[in-house]
């Protein structure tokens, strides 16, 4: 357990420090969020009406281009190399990757969206909903970037790529996510158990989809 | 299983059976396209683009199964080590994408005159439509890793992460489906389906199951040829 705890503190201290880009999620983010509005038209009530779905959108896509950080860094400097022979499996390395980056990038970005929705007019009484359903279904956004990042990993062009492998296996995450945030005001819907029911089976799925690609190119 | 993997004799195999499964397709195509076409009467609400369906119907249940069959191929690679299983996978893919295109093209044509637009975002045309997604992810795997050993085990990967999350995909556009829409104004077909109409959709999808085998064997073929023609190249290559 320490090892990983210590790979996990040292790629959290990289992610945090300069040039690390933490912030610069962030910065996407914010960015999409101004062209969304100049895009759409500035009319509150439609705002209001499209700010969920544009929140969980942005938080996709800035949650996706984060993702070729979790591994090229560490694979072009062979420190992976050396992650995969170690004691430790594989798969606990991936997860705790994985896990740093939800830490460092996407659970930043699921707490500051609903907040940040004020700039949409959301209305205030999905602010909470929407912060759960953000919170537990970037678990499953972090993984499954973290498969494609594998997947992907010293390909030219692998940008593009890694957008056409993830997003389609985005959509129940983006469907039961919003569904769990504009349902209703009650915190705890249908939805927002499949929600988790996706982030918990990614937790244990993606680590041993992704250890296998990064096998493949560490041979 | 085992018995088919020397390449040699699974292009002998190949070869005796590819008259045969063409003959069998070219029958039953002509069999369920005059079913289709002349002899099924036309549809008392939708007219004669109800035949528009004969095409359509196969067409997505064949882009289904040639994703099942990749995915069972790579498991097949990956727990078998099947020489031949990464190369039925990687030339199924194409085939099932196209199907896939077929199935949707066919569906707007349908959908223009019936639903008064060429696109809606309908449950089946959603799930459809991330099913073409995940055809094309799959295809640029092998055509963006250059080493065919590496571009094999990620392709498996990613035919299987595909598979496992279909069913998944599926649900959740059901889902959001009845969430944003009742379903009844899009609901296909209308009563359940005559016998007239019945069997030429049958046939027709046995047809389409035939032309895959065809199709697929040829593909196979010409991927093992240009395997061979790739060590030749590089033996040689070593030799000079």
């Amino acid at each position: 357990m320490r090892p990983l705890l210590s790979l996990m503190r040292r790629d959290l201290t990289l992610a945090t420090r300069q040039g690390g880009g933490a912030g610069t999620a962030l910065g996407f983010f914010l960015a999409v969020l101004v062209l969304l509005p100049i895009g759409l038209g500035p009319d509150q009530f439609t705002l209001q009406r499209l700010a969920p779905g544009i929140l969980w959108i942005t938080l996709l896509l800035s949650v996706l281009l984060s993702a070729d950080r979790i591994f090229q860094q560490d694979y072009e400097d062979g420190s992976l190399e050396i992650m995969a022979m170690s004691s430790q499996p594989l798969e606990l390395v991936v997860l705790a990757k994985a896990l740093s980056h939800w830490l460092s990038t996407s659970l930043p970005l699921a707490i500051a969206a609903p907040f940040l929705g004020v700039l949409l007019n959301l209305a205030t009484e999905i602010i909470w909903p929407l912060l759960l359903a953000m919170v537990l279904g970037s678990v499953a956004l972090s993984l499954i970037a973290c498969v494609g990042a594998s997947l992907t990993l010293n390909l030219r062009r692998g940008g593009l790529l890694i957008s056409v492998l993830v997003l389609p296996l985005y959509v129940p995450v983006l469907v039961f996510g919003l569904s769990a945030s504009t349902g209703s005001v009650e915190l705890v819907t249908p939805s927002l158990l499949i929600l988790s029911a996706i982030a918990l089976a990614s937790l244990v799925l993606a680590p041993l989809a992704a250890a296998a690609a990064l096998r493949a190119y560490l041979k | 299983m085992q018995q088919f993997a020397n390449p040699a004799r699974f292009l002998k195999i190949a070869n005796a059976v590819l008259p045969f499964v063409w003959t069998v397709t070219v029958i039953l195509f002509v069999i369920g396209l005059y079913g289709a076409l002349v002899s099924s009467p036309a549809d008392y609400q939708q007219g004669e683009t109800v035949r528009i369906m004969f095409v359509h119907v196969p067409a997505a249940w064949m882009a289904m199964f040639v994703y099942s069959v990749m995915a069972l191929a790579s498991a097949v690679a990956i727990i078998f080590r099947h020489p031949l299983a990464d190369v039925a996978a990687k030339t199924a893919a194409p085939i099932g994408a196209v199907f896939c295109f077929l199935a949707l093209a066919t569906g707007s044509l349908w959908g223009k005159p019936m639903w008064g637009a060429w696109w809606v975002w309908d449950a089946r045309l959603t799930s459809m439509f991330v099913l073409m997604l995940l055809y094309l992810g799959y295809i640029a795997i092998w055509q963006a890793i250059e080493e065919p050993g590496r571009a094999a085990m990620i392709a498996r990967i990613v035919a299987l992460v595909g598979f496992i999350n279909i069913p998944v995909i599926k649900f959740s556009v059901d889902w959001w489906n009845s969430l944003h829409q009742p379903a009844s104004v899009f609901k296909m077909g209308g009563p359940s389906i005559d016998a007239s109409m019945l069997w030429p959709l049958l046939v027709m999808g046995l047809a389409y199951t035939f032309l895959f085998l065809a199709l697929h064997l040829v593909c196979m073929r010409s991927e093992l040829a240009q395997r061979k023609l790739r060590t030749i190249l590089i033996a040689r290559g070593r030799a000079n």
